[in-house]
């Protein structure tokens, strides 16, 4: 019998950072007081009447176009209608069978080559109120005494982005979410923060014999906020799912919600999810047709892709340390040290570790100066190297002082340390002697100590065998 | 008729009306009656008319990204049927 295969697509919702809402001039703000930044449009207010935001269009248009979709000659707003006090009008105004972008492609670099992942559709839409449930059984919705309403996010744009069910793992999926995210916050339409809500992501995910074409029974994940999470919960839905058809079972459509605490799937509630939003054209609003004007500058100006990117550098390096560079806005800078003289796999090591550790601003540092560290790095002592990196970023760095700290390779000097260390341990002198290789860690590890890690540890090291041997 | 009793109880239900079986019976009739109305316009031939949601013929009317102050959240909560820590208190989705 054929294995399994997973099938999964993903829904995203993004933020826009536009300084307004989607169809009012309020202020977009985190962390304001509540139903502070309203107005009788997103609060619903009979006799109101809403007015996009000409800059989400554009931004979406741009989101639409870095994800190789066709931007619409013709766009139409939809109701979504639904009763909940999460939006004050009774219905969500959103898109449905003609939003602003659809077919596109993004392509995901992978060590084994490219992943095609096919975008159905990019639509702009309004996000609603948050809602606190008070009471009941640790604020569950199920069994809250009342809920509070804050309506300061009702009505913020959104641009939700479909993608066709071409992932074949949840390493797929979170490869594909961050290099997403990396190209939105590039774009400079949204900070897209998991942990800030400002980026969120639905799995839907079925299995299938490998080989076969037909789909299975989807389920829909949500309640997934950071990448690690989803490619947890991902997995934990596969493995269910396997389970149930191999136990002779059906999958049953349905919604869960991952618990990245316990690694729980719980199913939600079905009776009221039916979806019947009787969607309709929102008759507030004329459609959107985006102007060559608008779409054609964007186009142009589209700055090159983190896929792309990452394509290149995979001359230099292996995938992972591509991706890694890229995803984490340190690419720029490895490929300027380079260009300056940097060998390429130190560069690249520094950036992602001592560099990330260190926390300096990858836009703040000088390629050529940084370059001439990397060059130097075996020759000075370590805690100067790691000093120099952890300063890399302020104004007027300059390598050379700490170039000048050279490590102490002189034999005359170091002999007697090396010779009181392996004195004040006799014993592990006499392990090593008895065969006990290992040891010798020990005790360059001791004298690099006694220098403060100002000692070459090569030489060290071989002062150290040969005081053993003698 | 245009419109079933079982359709009215459904658009009854999502909107999170509760109906008397008297109320029922009468939208269930008025209802028709209007689609009926509407339906008029089935009999019209109209292959050769684009579908439109909208009499204006406009489009890309839209705003600049500018702010402009908000009510005061004193304002926006007068017509709160409670309000709690500066929130919109409301019943809890029915269990
Ligand atoms: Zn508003």
């Amino acid at each position: 019998m054929n294995r399994w295969e997973p099938v999964i697509g993903l829904e995203i919702h993004v933020h826009l950072k536009t300084r307004t809402k989607m169809f009012c001039a309020c202020a977009v703000e985190y962390g304001a007081e509540p139903n502070t930044l309203t107005c009788p449009v997103c609060l619903g207010h009979p006799g109101t009447l809403p007015v996009p935001n000409a800059r989400a269009v554009e931004w979406t248009v741009k989101l639409g176009l870095a994800l190789g979709c066709e931007i619409a000659a013709h766009a139409v707003f939809h109701r979504k209608n639904y009763f909940y006090p999460d939006l004050a009008k009774g219905y969500q105004i959103s898109q449905y069978d003609e939003p602003l972008c659809r077919d596109g492609r993004f392509l995901v670099p992978t060590a084994e080559g490219e992943l095609e992942v096919g975008i159905v559709r990019a639509h702009l839409e309004e996000d609603a109120a948050k809602i606190v449930h008070v009471g009941g059984a640790g604020g569950r919705i199920g069994g809250a005494d009342y809920s509070l309403v804050d309506y300061n996010r009702a009505g913020t744009p959104l641009v939700e982005i479909v993608t066709r069910p071409d992932l074949r793992s949840a390493d797929d999926a979170r490869r594909f979410l961050q290099l997403l995210r990396q190209t939105i916050v590039e774009l400079g339409i949204s900070d897209a923060e998991m942990e800030k809500g400002t980026l969120r992501a639905d799995a839907n995910i079925s299995v299938r014999r490998a080989g076969d074409t037909g789909l299975r029974t989807r389920t829909e994940l949500k309640n997934m906020n950071s990448f690690s999470f989803i490619a947890r919960g991902i997995e934990a839905e596969l493995a269910r799912q396997v389970e149930v058809w191999e136990s002779g079972g059906e999958v049953v459509q349905q919604t869960y919600d991952f618990h990245a605490d316990t690694g729980a799937l719980t199913a939600r509630r079905t009776k009221e999810e039916a979806e019947d939003y009787r969607y309709f054209p929102e008759p507030d609003l004329v459609p959107l047709s985006p102007p060559p004007e608008l779409v054609e500058p964007v186009r142009r100006q589209l700055p090159e892709l983190p896929g792309a990117r990452v394509g290149r550098l995979r001359a230099d390096l292996d995938f992972e340390a591509a991706t890694g560079l890229v995803t984490s806005g340190r690419d720029r800078l490895f490929e300027a040290v380079v260009a300056a003289g940097g060998e390429p796999r130190p560069t690249a090591n520094v950036l992602m570790n001592q560099f990330a550790t260190a926390g300096v601003d990858p836009a703040a540092v000088e390629a050529d100066e940084f370059a001439k560290l990397i060059a130097a790095r075996d020759r000075i002592p370590r805690d100067t190297f790691l000093r120099a990196v952890a300063e890399s970023g302020r104004p007027g760095f300059a390598a050379e002082p700490y170039l000048a700290e050279a490590a102490i390779s002189d034999t005359d000097a170091l002999a007697p340390l090396v010779e009181r260390v392996l004195a004040e341990n006799p014993k592990q002198v006499a392990s090593y002697r008895g065969g006990k290789e290992g040891v010798l860690g020990f005790f360059v590890g001791q004298v690099m100590r006694e220098t403060r890690g100002k000692a070459d540890p090569k030489v060290v090291n071989e002062l150290v065998r040969e005081k053993l041997r003698a | 008729m245009a419109i079933l009793r079982e359709q009215v109880l459904h658009v009854a239900q999502l909107a999170r009306l509760a109906l008397t079986d008297e109320e029922v019976e009468r939208f269930t009739r008025q209802l028709g009656a209007i689609l009926d109305a509407v339906g008029k316009v089935a009999e019209l031939d109209l292959a050769d008319v684009e579908p439109t949601a909208h009499p204006l013929d406009l489009v890309n009317v839209w705003r600049a990204d500018e702010p402009r102050p908000s009510l005061a959240a004193d304002d926006a909560l007068a017509n709160a049927p409670a309000r709690e820590q500066g929130a919109f208190r409301v019943p809890p989705r029915r269990a």
